[in-house]
């Protein structure tokens, strides 16, 4: 290529370059691009110099800011523990009965045991508290160990039938498989399954009744209506853990399934179980 | 000064004139538009006082909305999300009313364009009123066009540097009080102002008026006609709404060409000669820096300072005022056909004038019949359209709603006698700024009952709650149908809310869901 050579059309020199053809034309670039691109570039140097930025041999360079984006977090987390400090510190003093009745505090419990169910107990009692086959339903008004706050509390605090907890909540039904015969376990139940309602072959549901008296009123009590102290369920209402069916009762009186609850008091901490203990109840069952 | 404009006219040419267009990226022509008085000059100092009035003192007007809300005329409480204007108070969902209004300012913007051209960018766009006043302050300083064009042309002497120096520190307070006046509108102005100087408001004041300073200082000090002709889109979009029946400020070439700076010589040599006397007047008032005699352009703003400049000269000259005025492009057009014959010759004044002085009055004339045409029928009657739907839905809307949200994690619990129970957050907006008693009803779903998160009560089918002024109060609310009573998997009721006190009242139909088998 020698000389400038002048395209035609535009009266503008090109740069030489060609392709197939094709010239680039040499425009010169406006004024005020070429100074915001000199601009940037001292931007960029300033930059490097300020923030972290070069590569070093173990890490890089710092910057004089000394700028971190983990110790952003870090310093949000703090701020954010700070504001949540007055009511954590309240949670702290009050009981779950207390805090139930302050509307800002039951707000706050009801938000931040929202989270934690989220994180700690939904693996078995599902996302809307909704539960399944042997996992309660923590919706309902039907409560094993109490409904009251501070019965919750207390079941979340130390679990239930949870070995390496001393205080935890316990209860076995015994396997009556082993006790009485299966005929008598097709009649028992038959009468447990009529006590809510179904309509049972009559021939099993009278002798059954007095199976019932003789080995399970003990617990469950003469009207099969549960006790709470010793996490016996409520036979006559419409909520069954293990199913409803006369079958599914007959197998819970054979080799009674038994359910455990971890204790969550050591792992979350007092407030934490007092924030789960008011949103459990807040789902509507609550007593 | 004035009588040399005769016979000697000032040197000046139009920064696009074909003889001197540069390739792009040159740098800027500098454009030093001259002081003219006239009829339209003095239209545009009314639009100015008026705009900039508004703009400054809305934020100061105030307007009693009584204790439960503030008493700002026009208030945008970003904060608080509420949006204030007068007498109308508007909630987030309710932005279509900001929607509206700009859909009506769009076609209100095609259909003043279609009729008087562009007015909008001429006489009311904040680009040119800036403008127009930071050449105030240039004038004022540093004197006309001539003084200013020596004064940059010449070296830097103490004197320019003062001049400049007042001149910019000038254009920056004013840039400085339009930011200012910009974020009033965002908070309580007199307390803002208050904090404003004490250092204490917040951050974002602050920054806001930076940012509102750099881009005034930037727009109307510096780069003025540029952004007019290279940043902004409408320019581009004019030439679909002008059609050849808008007005537009037009160089009437049929009765000024030939041009000519030496009538009597060329008269006297029998030559036609035209009504323009080429003085440059025109051009050197243009504060886009065009002459308008090349015809209708991209960068002209239609201010019609050429037209007063022009109709300054035809008087002293005792002619006839017009050669540039408002004008449409189909009268434009009949009268170049009449001046050239049809196209047969080139422009000769004489064959539009009866004696050689009267205009023969064959000549077209923009009648006002021409403003209702199809097109301005169309854009009117979308615009009114529009704002009358807007104004139906103000004055009919609901200053009290209900919002449900169905649970749906679960979306029923059994429980132990058997009923079922759903949960609703229930979401209720009291819109006034006043505190209200709130009656929620259940209709329908047979010996259903509600209870309350949070509110000690016993179950029943309908409640009373206080709401804030203002304000949104969610309510948790359980519903409970024994379970003889479920007829269906999913039954639909409803919430009814309603203000006792002013009978208001606003209705959700809900759905109840059970389970297939209901024991």
């Amino acid at each position: 290529m020698s000389g400038e050579h002048i395209d035609e059309v535009s009266d503008v020199s090109t740069t030489g370059h060609e392709w197939d053809g094709i010239k680039e034309l040499n425009n010169p670039l406006p004024r005020w691009w070429v100074i915001t691109f000199y601009v940037t570039i001292v931007w960029a140097i300033g930059y490097t110099i300020a923030y972290p930025a070069w590569p070093m041999l173990s890490s890089a360079t710092r910057g004089v800011l000394v700028y971190s984006s983990r110790h952003d977090v870090k310093n949000e987390l703090e701020a954010a523990e700070v504001a949540k400090g007055k009511y954590v510190a309240a949670l702290q003093a009050k009981t779950v009965f207390e805090i139930a009745a302050d509307d800002v505090l039951r707000g706050f419990a009801i938000a931040a045991g929202g989270a934690a169910f989220k994180v700690n107990c939904v693996q078995c009692h599902g996302s809307g508290a909704q539960g399944s086959k042997g996992f309660p339903n923590l919706n309902d008004d039907d409560w094993l160990w109490g409904g009251k706050a501070e019965q919750i509390q207390q079941t979340i605090t130390h679990g239930i039938r949870f070995a390496s907890d001393s205080d935890t909540r316990l209860s076995e039904m015994p396997a009556f498989g082993d006790i009485i015969t299966p005929e008598q376990i097709r009649q028992v139940s038959a009468y447990v399954s009529s006590l809510s309602g179904a309509v049972g072959d009559q021939a099993l549901v009278i002798p059954g009744a007095n199976v019932f008296a003789e080995n399970c009123a003990a617990c469950h009590g003469d009207k099969a209506k549960g006790n709470t102290e010793l996490g016996a369920p409520d036979l006559t209402d419409a909520i069954w853990l293990y199913g409803a069916r006369e079958t599914a009762i007959a197998a819970q009186v054979r080799a009674p399934k038994q359910g455990v609850m971890p204790a969550w008091g050591g792992r979350l901490g007092e407030v934490t179980v007092k924030e789960l203990a008011v949103y459990v109840h807040s789902l509507g069952g609550g007593e | 000064m004035r009588d040399k404009t005769q016979t000697e006219p000032p040197e000046a040419e139009a920064i696009d004139s074909p003889n001197t267009r540069e390739p792009l990226y040159a740098p800027r022509k500098k454009v030093f538009p001259k002081r003219i008085s006239g009829n339209f000059r003095r239209f545009k100092w009314l639009v100015m006082a008026i705009t900039l009035a508004i703009y400054y003192l809305t934020p100061w007007l105030r307007w009693d909305r009584g204790p439960f809300a503030p008493d700002q005329a026009v208030l945008i409480d970003l904060a608080n999300r509420r949006f204030y204007f007068f007498f109308i108070e508007i909630w987030p969902q309710e932005f279509y009313y900001v929607a509206g209004l700009l859909v009506m300012a769009g076609i209100g913007l095609f259909l003043i364009t279609s009729t008087v051209g562009r007015a909008w960018c001429g006489y009311t766009c904040p680009q040119t009123v800036w403008v127009d006043l930071f050449l105030v302050v240039e004038r004022a300083i540093e004197g006309d066009r001539n003084a200013r064009i020596k004064l940059d042309a010449g070296s830097w002497t103490a004197r320019k540097l003062v001049l400049r120096v007042s001149r910019h520190a000038i254009w920056l307070a004013i840039a400085a009080a339009t930011g200012g006046a910009w974020i009033f509108y965002f908070a309580d102005a007199p307390s803002l102002i208050d904090e404003l100087f004490a250092g204490t408001a917040a951050p974002v004041a602050y920054i806001t008026i930076g940012v509102l300073t750099a881009t005034t200082y930037t727009f109307g000090g510096l780069m003025r006609e540029q952004v007019c002709t290279y940043m902004c889109p409408w320019p581009r979009i004019q030439a679909a709404t002008l059609d050849e029946n808008s007005l537009t400020v037009t160089y009437n070439d049929w009765r000024g060409e030939p041009r000519s700076r030496h009538a009597k010589k060329a008269l006297a040599a029998g030559q036609p000669v035209g009504d323009c006397v080429d003085c440059n007047a025109c051009v050197a008032v243009c504060p886009m820096g065009i002459d308008i005699r090349d015809g209708q352009q991209l960068e002209c703003i239609t201010c019609a300072l050429c037209i007063d400049a022009c109709d300054g000269v035809m008087n002293k000259l005792g002619k006839d005022r017009g050669l540039i005025s408002y004008a449409t492009l189909s009268d434009y057009n009949a009268n170049m056909a009449a001046a050239t014959a049809g196209g047969a010759c080139s422009v000769n004044p004489s064959l539009v004038r009866t004696d050689g002085s009267a205009f023969s009055n064959r000549l077209a004339h923009f009648h006002v019949r021409k403003i209702f045409r199809p097109r301005t029928f169309v854009y009117m009657s979308a615009w009114s359209a529009v704002g009358l739907a807007l104004l139906y839905s103000l004055l009919t809307r609901d200053r009290l709603e209900v919002n449900v949200l169905h649970d749906r994690n679960p979306q029923f619990v059994t429980l132990s006698d058997g009923s079922i129970r759903n949960g609703y957050t229930v979401k209720l907006l009291n819109m006034i700024p006043e505190p209200r008693t709130i009656v929620v009803t259940m209709q329908g779903l047979a010996d259903a009952e509600m209870s309350v998160v949070g509110i000690d009560m016993p179950a029943d089918r309908s409640l009373s709650v206080p709401v804030e002024p203002d304000r949104l109060k969610m309510l948790k609310i359980f519903v409970r149908q024994p379970a003889e009573q479920i007829n269906a998997q999913a039954q639909t009721f409803k919430f009814r809310v309603e203000d006792k006190a002013s009978l208001e009242s606003d209705e959700y139909t809900a759905t109840f869901n059970a389970p297939e088998i209901v024991r």
